[in-house]
């Protein structure tokens, strides 16, 4: 995981709500053991469209993808993200994610950020007028700014904490471990196998 | 103030406080499958961890199995890749693992309480979105990523955020022949694909009381299909029946157990976020018509006229929906003629399901223009039903009820595919496009809407068979 401060890139409106998992990635991509190498397999039933926004020229190099809500819901699979990741996507922008989504985008410094939905789709309109604009996502002042377009957004200050400082949970919760022992020393009682 | 049973249940296993918006929980059950986790125990090996309690963690072989033999297993390269991850991490690190067609194999979410594993009060986590169903334990069940499956495997603990608290009340009892997944697709489509966000669900009311424990792990299976965090169903006479089936407890220890399980209850005077009440008897049978479970009607309507959306966005997801679908604003559910009847999955693949629909298959003929397909949602349900003989009244009735269990067509990641332009009726939980092949159709169904569905070769009920 990379620390996250600023980013500046092209956008893709995506100008759809409730995107599910298995249309991010089908669960017949979700295969084998690495987290790299599925960008092919990203949303790959809609890019057989030739219509399909990702397959527009003028979008070919953008790292910001732009939905509607409800971004990421259903199965918990994180190759999403990573499938997300590996095409060249550093930020989601959408005004609702599924939960499970969410959590498992920050764990892999996966910029998700929350607007509302008539600020994003202001931004679609730029983005589909002008292609070429750069969007500039500033996580340290919170800030989304495209052209004349800004707006702050929201984000809990610990999970901003985390992706600015690329911190690791598994060492953060490790450095406590002396608790995990405590609890156990409490309450080992349950789930006898 | 009081407690709700999520909050009981939280504080019980909270290991500490991280900061104001989370707490650090201990997870009590771990459960693994194949597709979500290659990567998880990668992050132990790169960071040279042991996994920290591998008898509190189970594996088990479901996603990507095959149904009819177990041969098949060779034929899919991808799939016995993962699987034979799965075996080689379950090894190396000494957890216990249900291989394929061994007594104890299924579904995670079928196999876990039926081995007794799922218990009240506890916390329970796994890589799979559709934890929530073990909640009709009273237990809080996660659902969470491979990132998180590393976390709890090196440390049997979850950062978890601090949840809202709802209460879903049915009041009433359900009529004859209408079960809880006609319940939760009402639920759904009521409070739409993310009214449960942020909340954790109790579920209570006369028709939760009257439900079994595996009508309850359906409900509660379909919790994720409202955003809920997760769901819960407080612990009863009904669920302390079940598990002294099949926990394997100490008789005078299971008492014991049975009077710490009845404190686990919302206090009275345990306030909620929000409440959605709803009249059990006025639910009819449901399916769905749209590529989100939202988009569902009772099976005597029609398809929604597009003016009949409150809003722009509803209104255009449905037509988006019905694009894909290929299908009519106005036109009537049981108009929709169906090539296959899928029986099984989590929501509806346990024994109770599989009786339901033999009951209805019994004396009829699958339609000729249908292809219906029965799999057990574990390998003790399907041994359950050899020996009631259901298997017998499938084989009549032309249905092909499968020799080894797993998730199968509901997701599509074996040979058990929905051909492209195929329509389906399926007692599974999702329609998303494409779910269950490229290009296919799903229409979400009850058991017993699939069995009559099968026979008439379109969206039907039981009642349609007797005129
Ligand atoms: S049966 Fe379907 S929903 Fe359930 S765990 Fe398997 S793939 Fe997921």
């Amino acid at each position: 995981m990379q620390k996250f401060t600023i980013h500046r890139g092209y956008a893709i409106p995506l100008k759809l709500s409730n995107v599910d998992t298995d249309q991010i990635i089908p669960a017949k991509f979700c295969v084998g053991s690495s987290k790299f190498g599925h960008e092919k397999a990203l949303f790959s039933h809609w890019r057989e469209d030739p219509q399909f926004v990702l397959n527009k020229k003028e979008h070919g190099k953008a790292s910001i993808l732009i939905a509607g809500d409800a971004f990421g819901i259903g199965s918990s699979r994180e190759y999403a993200v990573w499938a997300l990741q590996n095409y060249g996507f550093k930020v989601i922008i959408a005004s609702g994610y599924g939960d499970i989504f969410y959590n498992n985008a920050l764990a892999n410094g996966l910029l998700t950020i929350i607007l509302p939905l008539s600020f994003i789709k202001n931004l679609w309109d730029l983005i589909e007028q002008f292609p070429n604009t750069e969007v500039t996502i500033d996580l340290l002042t919170q800030k989304v700014q495209a052209l004349h377009l800004n707006h702050l957004f929201i984000i809990d200050e610990h999970i901003r904490e985390r992706l600015l400082t690329a911190m690791d949970m598994i060492d953060c919760t490790l450095e406590n471990i002396h608790n995990i022992i405590a609890y156990e020393k409490k309450h080992f009682k349950t789930c006898e196998k | 103030m009081g407690f709700t049973i999520a909050e009981k249940i939280w504080n019980n296993h909270k290991v500490f406080n991280i900061n104001s918006k989370e707490d650090l929980i201990y997870i009590d059950l771990h459960l693994l499958h194949e597709v979500n986790t290659p990567q998880a125990f990668d992050i132990l090996r790169n960071k040279n961890l042991k996994v920290r309690q591998p008898n509190l963690t189970i594996g088990t072989e479901d996603h990507n199995t095959p149904t009819q033999s177990i041969d098949k297993i060779i034929d899919n390269p991808v799939g016995l890749h993962q699987i034979n991850m799965l075996r080689k991490n379950c090894a190396e690190f000494n957890i216990p693992l249900y291989r394929l067609g061994e007594p104890g194999q299924g579904i995670v979410h079928v196999i876990a309480p039926e081995l007794g594993l799922t218990r009240p009060g506890m916390t329970i986590a796994c890589c799979d979105s559709h934890t929530c169903t073990q909640g009709a334990f009273g237990t809080l069940a996660f659902g969470i990523g491979t990132t998180q499956v590393a976390h709890i495997l090196a440390t049997q603990t979850l950062a978890l955020h601090l949840f809202k608290k709802m209460v879903i009340t049915i009041n009433n009892q359900l009529q004859n022949g209408i079960t809880a997944k006609d319940l939760a697709l009402t639920i759904i489509s009521k409070i739409g694909v993310f009214g449960g966000k942020g909340y954790i669900v109790e579920y209570r009311g006369e028709a939760i009381m009257n439900m079994s424990m595996e009508a309850r792990m359906t409900l509660c299976n379909m919790s994720i299909e409202f955003g809920a965090y997760t769901s819960i169903i407080a612990p009863d006479e009904t669920t302390f029946l079940y598990l002294k089936k099949s926990a394997n407890i100490e008789p005078y220890i299971f008492e014991e157990q049975v009077e710490h399980w009845r404190t686990l209850q919302s206090d009275k005077d345990a306030i909620f976020d929000k409440e959605v009440i709803l009249d059990a008897s006025t639910i009819t049978s449901h399916v769905s018509w749209g590529t989100n479970p939202s988009q569902s009607v009772p099976l005597t309507g029609c398809i929604p006229n597009l003016e009949s959306f409150a809003t722009e966005e509803l209104r255009k997801e449905a037509e988006l929906s019905l694009d894909y679908m290929k299908l009519q604003p106005g036109t009537a559910m049981r108009d929709i003629p169906i090539d296959v009847v899928f029986v099984g999955s989590c929501t509806n693949g346990r024994i109770e399901d599989l009786r339901i629909v033999s009951e209805i298959l019994k004396g009829h003929k699958v339609s000729k223009t249908v292809d219906m397909i029965i799999v057990p949602g574990s390998f003790a349900v399907r041994q359950q039903a050899i020996a009631e003989g259901l298997d017998k009244i499938f084989y009549e009735a032309g249905a092909d009820f499968r020799s080894l269990a797993g998730c199968s067509m509901c997701v599509g990641l074996n040979d058990d595919k929905l051909k492209e332009n195929h329509r389906s009726a399926s007692t599974t939980n999702r329609s998303f496009q494409g779910r269950q092949g490229k290009g296919s159709f799903t229409h979400i169904v009850s058991p017993p809407v699939a069995a009559a569905t099968a026979i008439m070769g379109r969206l039907a009920s039981p009642a349609d068979l007797i005129d």
